[in-house]
């Protein structure tokens, strides 16, 4: 049993599923070097070095057989932060480098794809309601500003969708969790990664003037908009799940 | 500003908007421009949903409740005593243009009650729009509603600003129609749209000779009907949205169960209970005509023209068309395999899929995501099935029932528990 040791980044990780081919491992597992603590003492430990070029060399390849949505997909599963994201990935590639001419991320009846294919599912989920539940707050200084606590680490999925709908405002969307954000200043949107976490301690004594006013207004609305002989509050809990009421400014 | 006089505007005009259920966001695709405001996405996003279970994905609300008609199922109609108050248009845009940027919502649906006249009531609808997108560089989605009888120049000018235009047909019988509102009718309601038809079509026509033309009403049409505030039957509903969808091309028709909120002999007693369960059957048969391949006349005919309360209408069908089952999963098309009950479009597609890799079994069916307490009983596999056994015996729509619990079922109990 070998054991790839890599930075936890996502070229780092295809550097690893490019080494068990070069050094043709066979039983081997891929693991992030945060999270590693020994637990099978019989293990090799090989560390990888994380290069760009074999991590391309691997992605180019699959790109041709898996296409770019393909891709795409395996870089959900790496930004879900599964436990066993390392080895589905890994299980992927295999199966493709055997099966060249299929896309096998089709194969739903394989264990491995399935995995995947739920975990796609589950990031895209998340992803979209991150794009319906950030609610921005308009700061003194302008800047609009969304703090945001995903299960998965789906900022990466969003950035597109908020550049593409914000081009006439500064704003800034900051994952508490995982201690970066997203921050478009009229010209650029790029990830900024902050030293120390932000505090977030009375922040809303920076609000705009105008920012309590229209936190009413969208709260009445909320109420206003509901048919009191329609209740349906089974419904209502499956499509906004109590984790996501602390973003929503008309549940506060 | 005056946020207090604008609260109670907001209160009031949204609560007079919300039993007009058509809300969705979907089907436009307005890119925003380099420096704007706004995109708008062929998905559609829902920002939150009310309690009783609904998306809110627009700002949903009324220019004004004040209304020169008196039709008997509205709240705003004019012998009803309530409070009437009106936005200016700067109202609208400003609260459209905030909401949007604090991501609350996709955009803006506006209605309106009628005053003076039709064209009055619709020019200032477009004025919102046209301020929308021409002041405010605002690219996310509008929804305006239609006011039966306004003019061909003001349809035009609406379906140019707006993503998607619709106007309520109201009550699915134009006898119903002319019992609640007497003083609307149906080829007022069918006039504009029409024209916007043909303008939707036209400009098919025109953007595969020109690079640049105009967007017409991208979103396209929409309707809505109420259910069950006359005697119509669902055979009836269900044709008359199969009639609109094949002959204005409409992308939804909406049915709105209908709410008691007035008295008045013409209408169900305030005590009736929402007919949420047939409203519910009725999006079922709406999606089978959409997206399932089936048409009107499979779903009900004459002989039975409302639809079965107990069982969905796919279910429903198959039970009746017993002799078409079981589907082979490894050979059969995939229309066919659509039309197995419970297995989805998703599932369809991923069954399709699969099976060139390897020879499905029920396992695997189940992890695909097929509801197997229906799906097992119609299903063939190479290797066999046992369950099979039971698609013949008599009392096979009974143990169907059994199998599986209805999110409705305390509205069957409802008499028991009277007593």
């Amino acid at each position: 049993m070998t054991t790839l040791l890599y930075d936890g980044s996502f070229d780092g990780l295809f550097t690893a599923v490019f080494e068990v081919f070069e050094y043709r491992y066979k039983e081997v597992e891929i693991i992030s070097k945060e999270r590693f603590y020994q637990e099978n003492i019989f293990a090799e430990i090989h560390e990888v070095v994380t290069q760009n070029e074999k991590s391309e060399r691997v992605l180019n390849k699959l790109e041709q057989n898996i296409g770019r949505s393909g891709i795409h997909q395996l870089l959900k599963v790496f930004l879900s932060e599964d436990p066993e994201l390392e080895q589905l990935i890994l299980s992927a590639v295999q199966q493709s480098v055997q099966h060249p001419n299929e896309n096998i991320l089709q194969n739903y009846a394989d264990s491995s794809i399935l995995g995947i294919s739920k975990i796609c599912k589950s990031v895209d989920r998340e992803r979209h309601r991150m794009t319906a539940f950030v609610r921005f707050e308009k700061m003194q200084d302008g800047v609009y500003f969304a703090k945001i606590d995903p299960d998965f680490n789906v900022l990466p999925l969003i950035l597109k969708h908020f550049k593409d709908r914000y081009q006439d405002q500064k704003w800034m969307i900051y994952d508490l969790r995982r201690n970066y954000g997203i921050l478009y200043n009229l010209e650029n949107c790029d990830f900024f990664y902050p030293e120390e976490k932000i505090d977030l301690n009375q922040y809303q004594n920076k609000f705009h003037e105008e920012e309590n006013n229209y936190q009413k207004l969208w709260q009445r609305y909320f109420i206003k908009t509901n048919i009191v002989e329609r209740k349906n509050l089974k419904l209502h809990m499956q499509h906004v799940p109590r984790r996501y009421w602390k973003y929503l400014t008309e549940k506060n | 500003m005056n946020f207090d006089r604008l609260k109670e505007k907001l209160e009031i005009l949204a609560d007079a908007a919300k039993y007009d259920v058509s809300c969705s966001s979907s089907g436009g695709t307005r890119k925003n421009k380099k420096g704007a405001l706004g995109d708008s996405s062929v998905s559609g996003i829902c920002h939150t949903y009310t309690e009783d279970g609904r998306c809110v994905s627009l700002l949903k609300v009324l220019l004004t409740n004040h209304c020169i008609y008196d039709c008997a199922y509205c709240v705003s109609r004019s012998s009803n005593d309530i409070k009437r108050v009106a936005f200016t248009v700067e109202e609208v845009v400003d609260l459209t243009i905030n909401f949007y940027r604090r991501n609350y919502i996709e955009g803006l649906f506006l209605s309106s009650g009628i005053f003076k006249n039709a064209d009055t009531t619709m020019e200032r609808l477009v004025r919102v729009a046209k301020k929308l997108r021409l002041e405010e560089n605002f690219n996310g989605y509008i929804h305006l509603k239609s006011i039966p009888g306004a003019s061909d120049e003001l349809m035009q000018e609406a379906a140019l600003y707006a993503d998607r235009l619709s106007i309520n047909l109201e009550i699915p019988t134009e006898s119903g129609l002319k019992l609640l509102a007497p003083e609307k009718n149906r080829e007022d309601m069918i006039s504009p749209m029409r024209y916007i038809q043909h303008g939707i079509s036209q400009y098919k026509d025109e953007k595969k000779i020109f690079r640049k033309v105009p967007k017409f009403a991208p979103a396209g049409q929409s309707t809505q009907m109420i259910v069950g505030a006359t005697s119509e039957n669902d055979l009836q509903i269900i044709k008359v949205a199969d009639y609109f969808y094949k002959n204005f091309d409409l992308k939804r028709v909406y049915y709105s169960g209908y709410v008691p909120v007035l008295e008045d002999k013409r209408l169900p007693s305030l005590t009736t209970e929402v007919p949420m369960l047939r409203e519910n059957r009725l999006y079922q048969s709406d999606w089978l005509m959409r997206f399932y391949g089936f048409k009107a006349e499979e779903i009900l005919d004459p002989t039975m023209p409302f639809l079965d309360l107990e069982v969905d209408p796919k279910l429903s069908w198959a039970l009746r068309n017993l002799h078409q089952f079981p589907v082979n999963l490894q050979t059969a098309d995939y229309q066919m395999i659509l039309r197995i009950p419970g297995i989805g479009v998703k599932t369809a597609k991923k069954i399709v899929s699969a099976r060139r890799f390897q020879a499905l079994n029920m396992d695997h069916l189940k992890k695909l995501g097929a509801a197997i307490n229906r799906a097992k009983y119609f299903i063939d596999f190479n290797a066999g099935n046992m369950y099979l056994k039971y698609l013949t015996d008599k009392n096979f729509r009974k143990l169907l029932i059994g199998g599986s619990s209805s999110k409705f079922q305390n509205q069957f109990s409802q008499q028991l528990t009277l007593f």
